[in-house]
C-alpha cells in the first residue's frame, strides 16, 4: 500500500487528529482543566478551518476511490466555517447543568460526522460515499438525542435513527441494483458504461431516495419536522446547514460525476421534487407556531431551490449551487444563532410567540434575525437575492422557464412567512412573560458578526462567486 | 495608481464609523473623524492629480486613460458585463480635485455651522456616504458603474436634504428632490438598456474610442418615430442628465432643496450632485459629438433657455438662498450650453474644454457664496433679504469673501469666472449666435442679481439690530473655509486649462478673445452698476420698477408658475389617466391574483396538515411509496 496516498486526505486526517486531541482532552483532563474545554476546542477548529484555506494537495487517492478536488476543498471549507459557527452558537447550551459535563462529546461527535461528510463529498467510488453518508448519519441521531432526559429530544433520535437506517437500506438496495447493472462502484467506471435500462433507472431512485432524506426532500422529508423540533437547538442548526449542503454537494457530483448520461431520467425527477419541494415546505412552513419547526419547512423549500441548480447540468448550475449553500449557510445560521440566544433566555420556549417585541427587549438580535430572514427570502441587496438570483438565472438559461416562473412564485409565498417573524419582532407587543434584555454570550455574539458579515458581503463581493465559476464543472 | 482606491473606500468607510458607531460617539469627534477623513481624501485626490497630470498622464502629448483597477462584477453575456473600477483621465481627476477639495470645506465649516444640532454624528455620516457616492460616479469606468453611484447620490442627498426630519418642508423637499430626479433617472436606465443593447457593451472606452465607431455602426440605420435610435439613447441618457443638473423644465426640486442646512447646499447644490449632469455629458462627449449631434444641439438650446429663465427668476427672489439656487441652475446650465455647442478636437472643442473650466471655477465661487450665505444665516436667523442689510459692519469676513464671489460669478477680471465665461461665451460665439446672445444677456443678468444679493446683504441703508442679538462675525471653523475657498476663487482662473483638458485630450492652446471678453465685462458692469444704483442704499426704487412690470415681475416671482404646472400636470394628468388604472389594474388583477395566491395557499395548506403526523411508521411508508412512485413514473411515462 502506498501511504504518500494519505498526502491527499490533510483535511480528513487533520480532522481525526482534532477528534483524538478533543477526546483524549475530555477523558483523561481533570473537572478542572474542562472549563476551557469550549474555548480550546473552538479555537482549535477555527484554526483548522484557516488551515483549509490554504491551497493542499489534490488529486486522486487509493485508485479513485478518493477524490480531492479544489472544489471538495472548497466545499468542505464552506461545511467547516458552518461547523465553527455552530460550536459557537453551542456555548450557552452546552454550559447549562444538564450538558456540561458531556460537552466534549457533542464536539468529537460532530466531528465525526463532519468526517463522514468529508467523505462523501470526496467519495470516488459508491461504496466510499455510503461509508461517508453513515459515518455522518448514525452519530447525529445521537446529537438529536442530547438532552436525553427531554422527551422531544429523545423522540427527535429515536425518529432521526429509525428513518436513517431506513434510508441507508434503501439506498444500498439501489446500489446493488447499479452494481448489478454495471459492475462496477467506481464513478468514472460506472458512468463510462451507464445506460438508461431499468435495472439502473430502479437503482437510481433508490440511491436518490437515500440521499433525498439528508437533504430532506419531499416526500422524504417528513421526518424533518419532528427531528429539527425535538433536537437541541445547535443541533438543528448542524442538521439543516451542514448535513444538508454536504448532501447537496454528494448528489451534484454523483448527479454530474455519474448519472450524466442519463440526465434526461433525472432530469425530470428533479423537477418535480423541486417543485414539490419548495411548494409543500412553503405551504407547511406557513402554519408553524413553533420557530424551529418553522425553520424545518423553510429549509426543506430551500432544498428545492438548491436542486433548481443542480437540474441546470451545467457548469453555471453547478457553481450557482455551491453559492447558494455558502449564502444559505450565513443566513441560516444567522437565524439559528438568535434562536438559540432566545431560547436560552426564555428558558426554552421555542414558540414564534416567544419572539415577539423582541426589538424593544433586544434591538440588535432582532435586528441580526431581520438580516437573516430577508436573505433566506431573497430581498436585495443581502446575499440571498445574488444566490436566488444566480441559481434562477443558471436554471433559465438551460430554458426551465416554467421552473423559475413556480420558484418565484413560491419565493412570494415564503416571504409572507418569513414577514411573519419580522412582524412578531418588530410589530407585535411582547408578552407579559417575554424575555426580558439580555447579554448574548460572547461566542455566540461572534458567530452573529460572521453571519452578519457574511450577509452583507458575500453577495456582492463577485469574486467568491467567479472563485466557484472556476472550479465548477458541468455534465 | 492603485491607491486612489482609497479614495472612495475612505468615505464609505467613514460612513460605516460614523454611522454606525457615531451614537456612541461625542458630537465633536464623529465631526472631527469626519473632516480628518476627508482631509485624507483630498490629499490623496491632490496626489493622484499631480501624479497624472505632472507624470503619468501625458504620452506622445495626449493625455491618455488610466484604468488603475478594475474587476468584474457581474457577467451577464460573454461581452456585457458590469464591472466595477476606477477610471483617470484628465476630466475626472480633476472632478476628483474639486469635489474633495468643497467637501472638505464643508467638513470644516460644518463643525461650526452644525454645532449643537440633535443628528450631528448622522449628519457627517451622510457627508460621508454622499462624498463616496459622488466620487464613486466620476471615476466609474463604465456607464452601469456611473448609474449605480448616481443613484447612490440621489439617495444620499435626499437624506442630506431631509435632514431635518421634523420639519415637514424639508422632508417634502426631500421627496421632491429624490422623486423628480428619480423620474428623470428612469430615462437614463433606459437609455443605457438601449445604448448597450446595441453596443454590448457598458465600457466608457469602448463607447467613446475611434469618435464612438461602435455607437455609429451598431446602431447605424435603426430609426424610431423618426429619429435615429442614437438621438433616443442619448437624448434618454441626457434626461438623467437634465435631471440631475436641474434643467428646465426639470429643475423644479432645486430651490426646495435648499431646505437642506446651508453647507449641504454647498457640497450638493454647487459643486458635485448637479455637475454630474455635465460630467455625464463630458464623459460621453464623443457619443454626443458623432452619433448625436442633433441632440447636443438640444443641449445647446436647453442649456441657453434654462440659464436666462432661471436668472430671470433669480432676480426676483428675496429669499437669499433660492437667489443662489436659481443662479446655480443658471450657471450649470451655461456649461452645458457650452457642451451643446462645443464642436470636436483642437480649437473645436473649445466649449468642451471651458464648460469643464467652469465646472472647476464655479465649484469653488458658488460654495462660497453658499458657505457666506450660510454665515450670513447664522448671524441673522434668517433667509429673507428684508431681515439683512448693513451687515459689512458685522461681519467683514464673510463680507469680503462674499464680495469676491461675487466677482468671480459676474465674470470680472481677474476672477477666476471671468476666464472660464469668457471662453464659454467664446465658444458660442464662433459657432452658435442666438446661444451667444443668450448666455450675453445672461452674463449681464448673473452680475445684476448676484450684486443686488451683496448689496442687501451688506450694505442697504442703516439697519439697526437689536441690542441683545447683534449680528457677530462666525467662528473661525466657518471662516477659514470662506477665505480658502475665496483664494480658490480668485486664482483658479489663472490655469491653462486647455493644455489639461479638451475634447480630444490633446492640449491646444487658448487666448482671451478681447472682443467677447470686451463685451462681457461690459454687460457685467452694466449689471453691477443697476444693482449698484437700486441696492447699495435703500431706496422705493426697486419695488416701484416691480410694479411698472406688473405681471412678469409676478410670474418671474412665482418661478414661471412651473412647480404649479408641474402639479397640474402630476394631479391631473398622470393621476388620473396613468395612474388610475394601473392603480385598477394592481388592485384588481395583481392584488387579485396575489390574494387568489394567498388564499389558496391557506387552503392547501390546511389541507394537508395531516400528512406531518409525527409517526414514524406513517413517514417511512411515505418514504417507499414515494420511491416506488417515482420509478414507476419514470420507467413507465
Amino acid at each position: 500500500m502506498n501511504f504518500s496516498n494519505f498526502l491527499f486526505m490533510e483535511q480528513e486526517i487533520g480532522l481525526v487528529i482534532l477528534f483524538v486531541f478533543l477526546f483524549l482532552y475530555d477523558t483523561f483532563c481533570s473537572e478542572k482543566g474542562k472549563q476551557y474545554f469550549q474555548g480550546v476546542a473552538v479555537s482549535l477548529f477555527a484554526a483548522f478551518t484557516v488551515y483549509g484555506f490554504f491551497p493542499l494537495l489534490t488529486g486522486e487517492a487509493f485508485g479513485g476511490m478518493y477524490v480531492s478536488s479544489k472544489l471538495t476543498i472548497f466545499m468542505k471549507n464552506i461545511l467547516n466555517v458552518a461547523t465553527l459557527i455552530v460550536f459557537l452558537q453551542s456555548n450557552n447550551w452546552l454550559a447549562s447543568k444538564e450538558t456540561v459535563h458531556r460537552r466534549g462529546e457533542f464536539f468529537t461527535i460532530t466531528l465525526v460526522t463532519l468526517l463522514g461528510m468529508y467523505l462523501m463529498i470526496s467519495a470516488g467510488n459508491f461504496m466510499m460515499l455510503y461509508i461517508g453518508m453513515e459515518t455522518a448519519s448514525l452519530p447525529l441521531a445521537c446529537l438529536a438525542a442530547f438532552n436525553k432526559y427531554r422527551e422531544k429530544s429523545a423522540e427527535a433520535g429515536v425518529k432521526y435513527v429509525l428513518i436513517s437506517a431506513f434510508s441507508s437500506g434503501i439506498m444500498l438496495f439501489g446500489l446493488s441494483f447499479l452494481y448489478g447493472g454495471l459492475g462496477s462502484f467506481y464513478f468514472a467506471d460506472m458512468a463510462a458504461h451507464l445506460t438508461g435500462s431499468p435495472l439502473v433507472i430502479l437503482g437510481f431512485v433508490f440511491f436518490f431516495g437515500g440521499l433525498g432524506f439528508k437533504l430532506s426532500l419531499v416526500p422524504f422529508h417528513l421526518w424533518t419536522a419532528d427531528v429539527y423540533e425535538g433536537a437541541p437547538t445547535s443541533v438543528t442548526a448542524y442538521l439543516s446547514v451542514v448535513s444538508k449542503g454536504a448532501a447537496a454537494f454528494a448528489l451534484i457530483f454523483a448527479l454530474y460525476k455519474v448519472f450524466g448520461p442519463i440526465e434526461v431520467v433525472w432530469h425530470h425527477i428533479l423537477w418535480w421534487l423541486s417543485v414539490i419541494t419548495i411548494t409543500l415546505g412553503n405551504l407547511f412552513a406557513i402554519r408553524q407556531k413553533d420557530i424551529k419547526r418553522f425553520f424545518a419547512f423553510s429549509s426543506i423549500s430551500q432544498a428545492g431551490y438548491i436542486l433548481l441548480g443542480i437540474i441546470a447540468g451545467t457548469a453555471q448550475g453547478m457553481t450557482a449551487t455551491v453559492f447558494y449553500v455558502l449564502v444559505y449557510l450565513f443566513s441560516n445560521l444567522a437565524a439559528f444563532g438568535v434562536i438559540a440566544a432566545v431560547e436560552h433566555y426564555s428558558k426554552g420556549d421555542t414558540r414564534i410567540a416567544a419572539f415577539n417585541g423582541l426589538y424593544k427587549s433586544n434591538p440588535v438580535l432582532a435586528f441580526v434575525m431581520m438580516l437573516a430572514v430577508f436573505s433566506l427570502g431573497g430581498i436585495p441587496p443581502f446575499a440571498g437575492f445574488f444566490s436566488k438570483f444566480l441559481i434562477f438565472m443558471a436554471a433559465a438559461d438551460q430554458g426551465q422557464w416554467i421552473l423559475v416562473f413556480i420558484a418565484l412564485l413560491n419565493t412570494v409565498v415564503s416571504l409572507y412567512y418569513y414577514l411573519l417573524i419580522i412582524k412578531a419582532m418588530f410589530i407585535t407587543e411582547g408578552e407579559a412573560n417575554a424575555v426580558g434584555r439580555f447579554r448574548t454570550d460572547n461566542y455566540n455574539k461572534v458567530s452573529l458578526w460572521i453571519c452578519t458579515i457574511g450577509i452583507f458581503v458575500v453577495g456582492i463581493l463577485s469574486v467568491i462567486y467567479e472563485y466557484i465559476g472556476t472550479i465548477s464543472f458541468g455534465i | 495608481m492603485a491607491y486612489s482606491l482609497l479614495i472612495i473606500v475612505t468615505p464609505f468607510i467613514l460612513f460605516l464609523v460614523l454611522g454606525l458607531l457615531g451614537m456612541k460617539m461625542k458630537p465633536v469627534i464623529a465631526g472631527i473623524i469626519g473632516t480628518l477623513g476627508m482631509a485624507f481624501c483630498a490629499i490623496l485626490a491632490y496626489t493622484v492629480a499631480y501624479q497624472y497630470f505632472f507624470g503619468i498622464g501625458k504620452t506622445n502629448g495626449e493625455w491618455l486613460t488610466q484604468i488603475p483597477l478594475n474587476f468584474e462584477w457581474l457577467r451577464f453575456t460573454e461581452n456585457l458585463h458590469i464591472d466595477l473600477g476606477i477610471l483617470l483621465d484628465p476630466i475626472s481627476v480633476m472632478m476628483l480635485v474639486v469635489i474633495t477639495t468643497v467637501s472638505l470645506m464643508v467638513h470644516i465649516y460644518s463643525l461650526g455651522y452644525m454645532k449643537g444640532e440633535t443628528g450631528f454624528q448622522r449628519y457627517f455620516a451622510f457627508l460621508s456616504l454622499f462624498s463616496f457616492s459622488m466620487l464613486g460616479l466620476v471615476i466609474a469606468t463604465n456607464i452601469f458603474q456611473m448609474y449605480i453611484f448616481w443613484e447612490l447620490v440621489g439617495v444620499s442627498s435626499y437624506s442630506l436634504i431631509g435632514f431635518y426630519y421634523t420639519k415637514p418642508s424639508a422632508v417634502a423637499a426631500s421627496k421632491k428632490a429624490f422623486i423628480v430626479t428619480r423620474f428623470a433617472d428612469l430615462g437614463f436606465l433606459i437609455g443605457i438598456l438601449i445604448l448597450s443593447y446595441y453596443t454590448k457593451t457598458f465600457d466608457f472606452g469602448l463607447l467613446t474610442a475611434d469618435h464612438a465607431g461602435l455607437v455609429t455602426t451598431s446602431m447605424a440605420g435603426g430609426t424610431f418615430m423618426g429619429l435615429s435610435i442614437a438621438t433616443w439613447a442619448m437624448a434618454l441618457i441626457f434626461m438623467g442628465g437634465a435631471g440631475k443638473s436641474a434643467m428646465f423644465p426639470l429643475h423644479i426640486w432645486l430651490p426646495d432643496a435648499m431646505e437642506g442646512p446651508t453647507p449641504v447646499s454647498a457640497l450638493i447644490h454647487a459643486a458635485t450632485m448637479v455637475v454630474a449632469g455635465v460630467y455625464l455629458v463630458a464623459r460621453l462627449f464623443p457619443v454626443y459629438s458623432f452619433a448625436a449631434p442633433d441632440v447636443l444641439e438640444m443641449i445647446a438650446f436647453i442649456g441657453a433657455f434654462t440659464a436666462l429663465f432661471a436668472a430671470v427668476i433669480a432676480i426676483t427672489q428675496t429669499d437669499i438662498k433660492r437667489v443662489l439656487a436659481f443662479s446655480t441652475i443658471s450657471q450649470i446650465a451655461y456649461m452645458l450650453a457650452a457642451l451643446g455647442v462645443s464642436g470636436y478636437g483642437d480649437h473645436e472643442g473649445l466649449g468642451y474644454m471651458a464648460s469643464m473650466f467652469h465646472l472647476f471655477t464655479h465649484a469653488f465661487f458658488k460654495a462660497l457664496l453658499f458657505l457666506g450665505a450660510g454665515s450670513v444665516i447664522h448671524a441673522v436667523h434668517s433667509n429673507e433679504m428684508d431681515h439683512m442689510g448693513n451687515l459689512h459692519k458685522y461681519m467683514k469676513i464673510t463680507s469680503w469673501t462674499f464680495f469676491i464671489a461675487c466677482l468671480a460669478i459676474a465674470g470680472i477680471w481677474p476672477f477666476s469666472g471671468f476666464f472660464s465665461k469668457d471662453e464659454i461665451l467664446a465658444a458660442a460665439f464662433h459657432h452658435n449666435p442666438i446661444v451667444f446672445w443668450t448666455l450675453w444677456i445672461v452674463a449681464g443678468l448673473t452680475a445684476f442679481y448676484m450684486f443686488r444679493l451683496y448689496f442687501r446683504i451688506f450694505w442697504n441703508g442703516k439697519r439697526e439690530y437689536n441690542e441683545h442679538h447683534k449680528p457677530h462675525e462666525s467662528p473661525w471653523a466657518m471662516a477659514l473655509p470662506l477665505i480658502i475657498l475665496a483664494v480658490f476663487s480668485v486664482f483658479s482662473g489663472l490655469i491653462p486649462f486647455a493644455d489639461f483638458i479638451s475634447s480630444d485630450n490633446i492640449p491646444f492652446h487658448t487666448h482671451i478673445d478681447w472682443t467677447v471678453a470686451g463685451m462681457s465685462i461690459a454687460v457685467a458692469v452694466i449689471g453691477i452698476g443697476i444693482a449698484f444704483a437700486l441696492y447699495f442704499k435703500d431706496s422705493k426704487q426697486p419695488a416701484k420698477i416691480a410694479q411698472s412690470l406688473g405681471i412678469f415681475y409676478k410670474a418671474a416671482l412665482h418661478k414661471f408658475y412651473l412647480d404649479e404646472i408641474w402639479m397640474w400636470v402630476t394631479k391631473t394628468v398622470i393621476f388620473r389617466y396613468i395612474c388610475e388604472p394601473i392603480k385598477w389594474f394592481d388592485r384588481h388583477i395583481i392584488d387579485g391574483s396575489m390574494d387568489g395566491l394567498a388564499w389558496t395557499t391557506q387552503k392547501v395548506s390546511t389541507s394537508i396538515k395531516g400528512l406531518q403526523s409525527g409517526q414514524v411508521q406513517f413517514y417511512a411508508w411515505v418514504f417507499v411509496a414515494g420511491s416506488i412512485l417515482i420509478a414507476v413514473l419514470v420507467l413507465f411515462i
